[in-house]
C-alpha cells in the first residue's frame, strides 16, 4: 500500500517535470522561429494563470453550483455525516462541507482549493444503493482527493496546458503573418529543417499536453483509490462500491465535460458504453478516469 | 580568501536552516501525537455519554432483560473509572469489556421488533456505531503519527537533532486481545 502511494506520487512528479520540459521546449521552438520566446512565454503564462485562477479559488462554489448540489442538512443524512467525521479523524483533516445532488445515478465528488475550503457531494442514488462500508470507501476516496490537494494539482496542469496552447497558437499566428526570426544566423538547409521541426512541434505540443493532463488525472484517481483504502484499512469496502458502480448503467444528469474529472466515476456516457472501456489507445488516452475494471483489479491485489 | 569566507558563510546558513527546520518538524509531529491522544479520549467520553440514553430506550421495550442492563451500566462505570485513573492498559481492557457489553445489548435488542422500529433506538444505534468507528480511527491516527515520528527520529540525519534535544520514541497504542471476556450476571 505504501509502495503504491509512493509510486503514484513519483509518477505525478515525473508528469509535472514533463510539463515543465514541454513548456521549455516550446519556448525554445518559439524563440527559434520568431525571436521573442521570453515575451511570448510571459504573455501565455499570465493569461493562462488569470484564466485558471478564478476557477481554482472558487472551485468549490463553482462545482457545487453547476451540479445543483444542496447542503446535506437533516436527520436522514446522519450516517453520511458520521462516516465523514470518522474518516476526517483518521486523516487528520478538518471536516469539509457536505452536499447532496438529487440524482438516482450513484456518484460522488470532492472539491475545494485546500482542506479548509473543501466540500464533498454525493448523489441521493449513492446514499440509497451503497451499504455502510461501501459508502465509507467512496467517501474515503473523495477525502483523499482533498488530502492530496488534487484540485490544486489539476489546476496547475490545466494552467500548463492552457499556457502551452496559447503559446503555440500565438507562435503559429505570428508565423502565418510572416514573422520571421530577425538576424538569422542559421540560414540554409539545416536552419530550414530545424524551422520545420519547430513548426511541427508548435502544432503538436498542445495535443501532447492534453494527453499528459489526462494521464495525470487518471494517475490521481488511482492514488485516491489507494489513499482511501489506506484511511479505512479495508479494501473490500471500496472494491464492492466500484463493482456496484461498474454494474450500474445510470448517468448523472447535471454532469458535463467541465466537471467530468471531479466525480469518482466518469458520469458521462462513453460511445462504447460504460461496461466496455476498450476502444483504441487514442480514445482511452483522453479518459479522465481509469477503467473501473483496472481500479478494482489494483485494489484486489493489495 | 574572500570566496572561501563566503562559501563558509553559506554553509553555516544552510546548516542552521536545516537544524531549525528539522527541530520544528519534530516539535510539530510530537504535538500532533499528543493531540491525537486527547482525540481518543474525546471519542471515548462521547461513548460514555450516549450509553445511558440507549439503556433507557431499550428498557422501555425489554424491561425484564435486567441482566444485560446491569452489565452495560457496570462496564461503563468501570471504564469511566479506569479512564480517570489513567492507567493505559487497564483503560484499554475496560473499554474492551464495555464494547462487549454493548454488543450483547444490541444482540438482545434483535429479539424485539418493536424496539428495532423505534426511531430513537435506530438513531442511538447509528451514533454508537459511528462512535466506535471514531474511537478506532482516532487510535489509528495516533498510531500513524507515532509511526511517522519514530521513523523520523530514527533516520539519519534527523536522529542527531532528536538526540540533542531529547526527542524520544513514543509507544504505539495497542489494544490487548483476548481480554474480551464479558462478565455474566446471575439473577
Amino acid at each position: 500500500m505504501y509502495e503504491q502511494i509512493a509510486r503514484n506520487k513519483r509518477h505525478t512528479f515525473f508528469m509535472l517535470a514533463m510539463f515543465f520540459v514541454l513548456i521549455l521546449a516550446l519556448v525554445i521552438a518559439f524563440n527559434f522561429l520568431l525571436g521573442f520566446g521570453a515575451i511570448g512565454f510571459a504573455i501565455a503564462i499570465t493569461v493562462a494563470i488569470a484564466m485558471a485562477w478564478g476557477s481554482y479559488w472558487y472551485s468549490d462554489r463553482i462545482a457545487l453550483r453547476v451540479s445543483r448540489a444542496r447542503p446535506a442538512d437533516g436527520p436522514e443524512f446522519r450516517r453520511y455525516h458520521n462516516l465523514v467525521e470518522g474518516l476526517c479523524i483518521a486523516a487528520g483533516l478538518p471536516k469539509p462541507r457536505l452536499y447532496v445532488v438529487d440524482d438516482s445515478a450513484p456518484n460522488a465528488f470532492a472539491t475545494g482549493r485546500n482542506p479548509k475550503h473543501a466540500a464533498v457531494a454525493v448523489t441521493t442514488g449513492l446514499l440509497e444503493k451503497m451499504n455502510r462500508v461501501e459508502l465509507e470507501g467512496v467517501l474515503a476516496h473523495e477525502l483523499s482527493h482533498i488530502k492530496n490537494y488534487d484540485i490544486l494539482l489539476t489546476t496547475v496542469a490545466v494552467t500548463a496546458v492552457g499556457a502551452i496552447a496559447l503559446l503555440a497558437d500565438l507562435g503559429l499566428r505570428f508565423m502565418w503573418f510572416g514573422g520571421r526570426r530577425r538576424g538569422s544566423s542559421n540560414s540554409g538547409a539545416a536552419g530550414g529543417i530545424l524551422a520545420l521541426f519547430a513548426l511541427v512541434f508548435l502544432v503538436v505540443a498542445p495535443l501532447v499536453a492534453q494527453v499528459m493532463k489526462f494521464s495525470l488525472s487518471r494517475r490521481r484517481e488511482l492514488l485516491a483509490d489507494v489513499s482511501g483504502v489506506h484511511l479505512t484499512r479495508y479494501p473490500p469496502g471500496l472494491i464492492a462500491a466500484l463493482e456496484k458502480l461498474r454494474d450500474d448503467q445510470a448517468v448523472v444528469r447535471t454532469a458535463s465535460h467541465a466537471t467530468e474529472q471531479l466525480w469518482i466515476e466518469s458520469p458521462l456516457e462513453t460511445k462504447e458504453g460504460k461496461a466496455d472501456h476498450k476502444g483504441t489507445w487514442l480514445n482511452r488516452a483522453f479518459n479522465t478516469h481509469p477503467p473501473l475494471e483496472q481500479r478494482i483489479q489494483i485494489l484486489k491485489e493489495m | 580568501m574572500g570566496i572561501a569566507l563566503i562559501v563558509l558563510a553559506i554553509l553555516v546558513v544552510v546548516l542552521v536552516g536545516y537544524l531549525v527546520l528539522t527541530f520544528n518538524g519534530l516539535v510539530r509531529l510530537r504535538n500532533r501525537i499528543d493531540n491525537a491522544f486527547s482525540q481518543i479520549d474525546v471519542q471515548l467520553k462521547r461513548r460514555y455519554d450516549l450509553i445511558p440514553n440507549l439503556v433507557e430506550t431499550v428498557k422501555g421495550y425489554a424491561e425484564h432483560e435486567r441482566g444485560t442492563f446491569e452489565m452495560v451500566t457496570q462496564a461503563r462505570a468501570n471504564a469511566i473509572n479506569a479512564n480517570e485513573a489513567g492507567d493505559a492498559h487497564q483503560q484499554a481492557q475496560a473499554e474492551n469489556v464495555l464494547s462487549g457489553a454493548l454488543k450483547s445489548l444490541f444482540a438482545v435488542a434483535e429479539a424485539y421488533p418493536d424496539l428495532k422500529a423505534n426511531q430513537n433506538f435506530l438513531q442511538l444505534q447509528e451514533e454508537l456505531t459511528s462512535t466506535e468507528d471514531r474511537i478506532a480511527y482516532a487510535r489509528q491516527f495516533y498510531n500513524d503519527q507515532v509511526l511517522g515520528f519514530n521513523t523520523k527520529i530514527q533516520s539519519f540525519p534527523p536522529n542527531i537533532v532528536a538526540g540533542a534535544f531529547n526527542f524520544t520514541e513514543r509507544e504505539f497504542f495497542d489494544v490487548p486481545e483476548g481480554e474480551t471476556a464479558v462478565p455474566t450476571v446471575e439473577f
